[in-house]
């Protein structure tokens, strides 16, 4: 099998997030980063499928010059190699991505799946899959918990009112996954260090101009909240009882 | 303008949409019959969109996905989750709601789906049209429906919701959030910390790529508060947090906090209910 993944560098923001001054960007000066909750279980997704049936993986991103970062941990948990679509650190809009993405991927026929995370976690556009599918011509289906391939079809599950609702799709096609879809390993220091001389591959796309364009970020009003100290230690037992019981919960 | 709204029946969060979009203007609301077949779907809603100035749906799994499919067919720009729009710039939702973004909708028809619970829901009130997707379509639609694995509250509906974080320290830890849980009739929910740590299973999860959850009571024990966490508990009417860091974040989201080891606190609760209970 030949299994793209699609990962986006997003930044670690903790406990609170501080806009840069022009408000352009989160402020991040003193935060780590890593890759979208989601594409972690895409990654591991890939991997076990090429355990399992041979092949290769190839993790992609569309990112700045330090998203190489990125794609290192994602070899160092077993893609095979990486392609960087480097950017000069701007962000592009969806269908920017999708494009780079698509010319990218184009030459690289065959292929059987392209995974990627339902949305980033920070844009959260709901969308890149879904427009590189269009393009390419290939079926999608999204927000997947359940994946499993035989013979040439993935049988797809997705949570849907109680429970979930099961779709079939021909490969090659592209899939969408939600985090929880399985249990993504932690990098083996081996698998680290084997990381750093696997191929990667880097392209620079021309930026279209964007058509959702972003005009600046706000940090939306907190509510305003003061928590009330009830107590310190096993003393405050009384007191959580009352409020739990003035609350109807209790 | 005239707006192309796609409705789900009997859905809280269509019904928003619906309300959202008649503040723009005039309003013809659509569904589609069958199985769920996103592709087709988004070729019918696309047919009836001829002459609309707008296609707007509801931020939902569905109402995101089929959209992104108009967009995608259409060659136009989509803004997933909108809280509002003003023209052609729209302020919508980053980061699980951590965030706002303002943007330019470089295109037309203007793409867009309602984020949840910013608007009222109001009744349908005009009729809705059944479009019928093409009966050729081949692309994927559901086949099936597999039902939830039994026993328990469910996460999602649970009026009171007991949730453990990294203070908890190892999946035996959450034996004293269980006891809490039962005690109070709700459900068991955990940060990401612990799921990607393997102690609780990701359906307990609570947080923008968890479950996003609204219940009476949020009780929050040894959870710093990060804001994908914050993402998906800030629905809740009141939160509890039990932590021994004062300044975890948490306690700028929280109504009432407890300061110490969890524990020590979380069984003495469960020991004070029983003697109050007699």
């Amino acid at each position: 099998m030949r299994i793209f993944v699609c990962v986006k560098r997003v930044p670690m923001t903790g406990g609170r997030i501080v806009l840069t001054a022009d408000e352009q960007a989160i402020d991040t000066k003193h935060l780590g980063f890593t890759i979208s909750p989601h594409e972690e279980c895409a990654v591991e997704e890939a991997v076990r499928l090429v355990e399992a049936h041979g092949g290769e993986s190839v993790v992609l991103t569309l990112g700045p010059a330090e998203a190489e970062e990125q794609l290192r941990d994602c070899m160092a948990t077993g893609a095979d190699r990486a392609i960087l679509l480097q950017t000069g650190g701007e962000e592009w809009d969806a269908q920017a991505t999708a494009g780079a993405i698509v010319d990218a991927i184009r030459g690289e026929e065959p292929f059987d799946l392209i995974l990627f995370g339902n949305e980033s976690a920070d844009a959260g556009g709901y969308q890149v899959g879904i427009r590189v599918a269009c393009a390419l011509g290939l079926p999608v289906v999204t927000g997947l918990k359940g994946i499993a391939v035989e013979g040439g079809q993935a049988r797809c599950e997705r949570e849907a009112g109680d429970g979930r609702d099961v779709y079939e799709v021909p490969l090659p096609a592209v899939l969408t996954v939600l985090e929880g879809l399985n249990l993504p390993r932690y990098p083996s220091v081996p698998g680290r260090l084997r990381a750093k001389s696997k191929p990667l591959a880097i392209l620079e796309p021309a930026r279209p101009e964007p058509r959702l364009e972003k005009l600046r970020l706000v940090v939306p009003e907190g509510q305003g909240k003061q928590a009330e100290v009830l107590g310190e230690g096993v003393a405050a037992a009384p007191r959580v009882v009352e409020v739990l019981q003035s609350l109807g919960a209790a | 303008m005239s707006i192309l709204v796609f409705v789900e029946p009997n859905d809280e969060l269509s019904l928003q949409a619906l309300a959202f979009a008649r503040t723009l203007g005039d309003v013809r609301a659509v569904s589609v019959e069958g199985p769920y077949a996103p592709a087709a779907w988004a070729a019918a809603i696309v047919g009836a969109a001829e002459g609309s100035e707008a296609i707007v749906a509801a931020g939902s799994d569905r109402g995101n996905e089929l959209l992104a499919h108009v967009a995608a067919r259409l060659d136009q720009p989509f803004a997933a989750n909108v809280t509002r729009i003003e023209g052609d710039v729209v302020t919508r939702i980053r980061w699980g709601g951590s965030l706002l973004e303002e943007a330019r909708l470089h295109g037309s028809p203007r793409i867009l789906t309602v984020a949840p619970h910013v608007h009222a829901a109001e009744e349908a009130g005009a009729p809705v049209e059944l479009l019928a997707p093409d009966a050729a379509d081949s692309s994927p639609r559901v086949i099936d429906h597999v039902p939830p694995a039994g026993g328990g509250v469910s996460l999602r509906d649970a009026k009171v919701v007991v949730s453990g974080g990294r203070g908890v320290g190892s999946s035996e830890g959450f034996g004293i959030i269980e006891e809490l849980a039962g005690l109070l009739g709700g459900a068991v929910g955990c940060s990401r910390v612990v799921t990607s740590a393997g102690w609780r299973p990701h359906t307990d999860q609570v947080g923008q790529t968890g479950t996003k959850i609204s219940p009476d009571l949020y009780i929050a024990c040894g959870i710093s508060g990060a804001t994908q966490h914050i993402a998906g508990c800030k629905g809740a009417k009141k939160i509890l947090a039990i932590n021994d860091d004062p300044e975890a974040p948490i306690m700028a989201s929280a109504d009432y906090a407890v300061i110490g080891d969890l524990h020590e606190i979380v069984p003495a609760i469960s020991a004070e209910l029983r003697k109050a209970r007699g």
